[in-house]
């Protein structure tokens, strides 16, 4: 049943579908009027990556410091799929996203801890797939430390497409667990574990659930990034700070919501473009500064002002 | 009597490192039945109502419910099953509403007799039903536990402290409100430190100390009994 949840959707379906609209739009139309078009598409693939950190953060207080570790191993799994099963690019795809899920299969152990526990176990794990992956003794499958190329299944614009396409269905995906019960039974979740339990909710089997969806996303991205770029070294793809803008963007933006991590990715990534590359030291401070007084003062990002005042946030 | 239990707790055992903080525990409640838990701090009744909700899983001993063992029914499936409990210190959802708390239960355990809106006006809690539950005071919390419980459509009510904090007005009501519950049925559990609560609830209470039960009977009686007067008295 499970009402409000239900009329939420339904009386708030116009701005809940605007949301994906707006994005296909903006990021369909954005190549042709601004040239730089490796901005847009990495703006496209932090959004999406946001989304996948907000979906286990936002929803179920698990903070993935390593999230970049499926983002890398979808990557890996993309460059696998082309290089040593010679699959066509969109095929390949599927091995990322197929090594992402059985990852996360393998970490689900991780959901027993908790707090600033799960956030270094996870960063640890990150790591450990990392140099899996750089491992000389590997070469012949990943290439070991010198990297993927895959310049002979170089699709800049079907990858492109696919990266817009996934944006779209991540944020459908954010916005119908937001507004289901399942995404209620995520939130009471995060409150309190045993009262979830009590109130009937399968607590393990619900959290497993959104963690391997949160590494589909991320490993999907990871593959469409890796074939966009088409040649990538180990260092590239796991690199922590991919974990780290994603996290922050979806904290700036505000948790819990379908639209706080776009806004976060919006403003933060425009900011780390205007100024990251041209004043690094700047960036830096403005960045350390924003976290520091986003735990402190805003816990709930800046759509919780809007939260706040009672109004609905999609 | 010869209706079949509804719970069996038999010789169950749960220790915590060399702590016994359950030392062999056997009791049963039928349906309709209110049964008084009583006893000094640490006897062990807060543990025994976790081991009967799937919080804790004993060490020895076994929880039979409508006569099968539930010794590996996770907590989610014991709530489907008609087993549900508040808690002593309150464990409300608080960033939802009133209301999501409980429509929250009522979704995912099965729908009982009562609805969302019956357990908020069983619990007094209609008033408060659109405010965060975080914004309620303990006392309340305590209710919207229950009214989450109920909203599971339980047949087994483990009520753990309900009656810490409220008024004596307050405790009245409760008390009716909680025995008009096992008229229709339902069995429960009552941990109390309040004696006076008890005796208005039910005849039958058990005394535990150390993790045993020591006496079975009225409070009257339970007063007159020398083992309890020396538990309680340290007499």
């Amino acid at each position: 049943m499970l009402s409000p949840g239900r009329t939420h959707l339904r009386s708030h379906r116009g701005v809940n579908a605007l949301i994906p609209l707006l994005l296909l739009a903006a990021f369909s139309l954005a190549p042709l009027v601004y040239a730089n078009h490796a901005v847009i598409f990495q703006m496209m693939a932090f959004m999406v990556l946001a989304q996948g950190v907000n979906l286990l953060y936002g929803f179920t207080g698990y903070l993935p410091f390593g999230y970049v570790g499926f983002f890398g191993i979808g990557a890996y799994g993309m460059g696998i799929g082309i290089e040593l099963f010679h699959l066509p690019g969109l095929a390949a795809l599927l091995v990322g996203a197929l090594f992402a899920v059985v990852v996360a299969l393998i970490l689900s152990p991780l959901l027993r801890l908790s707090g600033a526990y799960f956030a270094i176990s996870s960063l640890a794990a990150s790591e450990v797939l990392y140099n899996i992956v750089a491992n000389p003794a590997l070469t012949h499958i990943t290439n070991g430390p010198y990297g993927e190329s895959l310049v002979q299944s170089y699709h800049p614009l079907t990858s492109y497409v696919a990266m817009v396409v996934l944006l779209v269905l991540t944020t459908v995906l954010v916005i119908v667990i937001k507004n289901t019960p399942f995404g209620r039974a995520l939130l009471a979740i995060r409150e309190d574990p045993v009262s979830a339990e009590m109130a009937g909710i399968a607590v393990v089997r619900t959290r497993t659930t959104v963690w391997i969806l949160s590494a589909l996303i991320g490993g999907l991205t990871g593959a469409i990034f890796g074939w966009h770029l088409s040649v990538f070294y180990p260092s590239t793809v796991f690199d922590l700070s991919i974990s780290i803008l994603a996290i922050v963007f979806t904290l700036f933006g505000g948790g819990g919501t379908a639209i706080g991590p776009i806004l976060g990715s919006v403003v933060l990534y425009g900011l780390y473009n205007a100024i990251g590359i041209s004043a690094p030291q700047y960036f830096e401070l403005i960045y350390g500064l924003l976290i520091v007084l986003l735990v402190l003062f805003l816990p709930g990002g800046v759509v919780s002002l809007l939260q706040r005042r009672g109004s609905y946030v999609p | 009597m010869s209706r079949e239990p509804l719970l069996s707790v038999e010789k169950i055992v749960k220790t915590f490192g060399g702590f016994h903080a359950l030392d062999g525990v056997t009791l049963t409640v039928e349906p309709g039945e209110i049964l008084g838990l009583v006893g000094p701090n640490g006897s062990g009744k807060t543990t025994l109502i976790n081991v009967i909700s799937g919080l804790y899983h004993p060490d020895g001993g076994r929880v039979l419910y409508r006569g099968r063992s539930i010794a590996s029914w996770p907590m989610h499936q014991r709530a489907r099953q008609g087993i549900n409990r508040t808690f002593q210190i309150p464990k409300p959802f608080k960033t939802l509403t009133v209301r999501e708390n409980v429509e929250l239960a009522y979704h995912f355990a099965r729908q009982g007799a009562m609805t969302v809106d019956n357990a908020l006006d069983f619990t007094g809690l209609a008033p408060s039903a659109d405010r965060p539950a975080q914004s309620l005071n303990s006392s309340q919390q305590k209710l919207l536990d229950l009214a989450r419980a109920l909203a599971t459509g339980p047949d087994l009510l483990l009520v753990d402290e309900l009656a810490a904090g409220l008024g004596p007005q307050e405790l009245h009501h409760i008390a009716d409100s909680l025995r008009s519950l096992a008229d229709r049925s339902m069995a429960l559990i009552v941990v109390e430190h309040h004696l006076g609560f008890v005796n208005q609830l039910t005849d039958r209470v058990i005394v535990m100390n150390a993790g045993k039960e020591i006496f079975e009977g009225s409070l009257t009686l339970a007063a007159e009994d020398a083992t309890v007067s020396a538990v309680y008295l340290g007499t």
